[in-house]
């Protein structure tokens, strides 16, 4: 399978996500934000880290770079879009997923594991999850509080379209088990048609035992299979 | 021709930096302070003459870059 990883200057997280996906088979190939040509891909990766400085608003610059013209028309196509953290703020910018990702509500920037449940399984990002069962991931952002409208988080809700939520190691979704504010502890959505996931944890960081654990690697191993 | 945009979020949007320059004038003494709202000012300096043609440029900066409308809202004025 190829995948692209876009990298933009203060991207940091691009390279882990490259190493990831190339020691689970992925083709992968790193795209540099000014290029206006996309490789060939069945996986779009926006990685985390701080686009453009975070200037005016996180993800704002880069949602307007040359390169997302052709990721908006690749996703719109079809083809699969994983954006982390940064990654997750940017798709929020060019509106290819709704909602708003607010300052985290302590104004804390937050780096730390936190304990996710798995909350919709039925997507291309997410089968190799059991539903309800509970992962751990990392968290590093200051603006990974989701908002959403009303009618649009009903939409959210009734469609399948929120594979995570952040909970306690026992699976309870509480305000103690909230790290940033989110609404309804919400971690990550998809889009309507389910081929655009945005999440602000880490993945990528999460595929190595012997440095953390290994809970991420279901996620990429998820869109392998067919 | 110059104009100032100001940035605010929305009501039902929480301020968090708000909310704490507000407990920090409270703790400061101000007890009249009702209510504070922090947001961002632009200052934009065009080449045109016309100022509706102007205004309406702004405008288009706020809608396609500058604002995020789903959670904050802007005021244009020229200075």
């Amino acid at each position: 399978m190829n995948s692209s990883v876009i990298v933009f200057p203060g991207s940091n997280c691009d390279r882990d996500v490259a190493t990831a996906l190339i020691n689970l088979q992925f083709k992968n190939k790193m795209v540099w934000h000014k290029d206006s040509e996309l490789p060939k891909s069945d996986l779009i990766v926006i990685p985390g880290g701080f686009s453009y400085g975070d200037y005016l608003r996180s993800g704002a610059i880069a949602a307007k770079s040359n390169i997302l013209k052709e990721v908006i028309k690749a996703a719109k196509s079809g083809c699969l879009v994983l954006g982390i953290c940064n990654g997750f703020q940017i798709l929020i910018e060019t509106g290819l997923l709704q909602g708003a990702l607010l300052r985290n509500k302590n104004l804390k920037f937050v780096s730390k594991d936190i304990n996710l449940k798995i909350i919709n399984n039925d997507n291309k990002f997410c089968k190799n999850y059991k539903k309800n069962s509970i992962i751990n991931l990392n968290i590093a952002h200051n603006e990974g509080n989701y908002f959403t409208q009303k009618d649009h988080l009903k939409e959210l809700e009734d469609n399948n379209l929120i594979p995570f939520k952040y909970c306690d190691i026992e699976g309870s979704i509480n305000e103690s088990s909230n790290p940033n504010g989110s609404l309804n502890n919400i971690a990550g959505i998809l889009n309507n048609k389910k081929n655009i996931l945005g999440m602000m944890p880490h993945p990528e960081r999460m595929v190595n035992s012997l440095i953390s654990n290994s809970n991420g690697i279901e996620l990429f191993t998820s869109i392998l299979s067919k | 021709m110059k104009f100032a945009v100001i940035i605010t979020l929305k009501k039902d949007v929480l301020d968090p930096q708000g909310k704490v320059v507000e407990q920090t004038l409270h703790s400061m003494g101000i007890n009249s302070l009702k209510n504070l709202r922090q947001g961002k000012y632009i200052e934009i300096d065009l080449n045109e003459s016309d100022e509706k043609i102007a205004h309406n440029i702004i405008e288009e900066m706020c809608k396609k870059l500058l604002v995020n409308l789903i959670i904050e809202e802007y005021k244009i004025r020229k200075i």
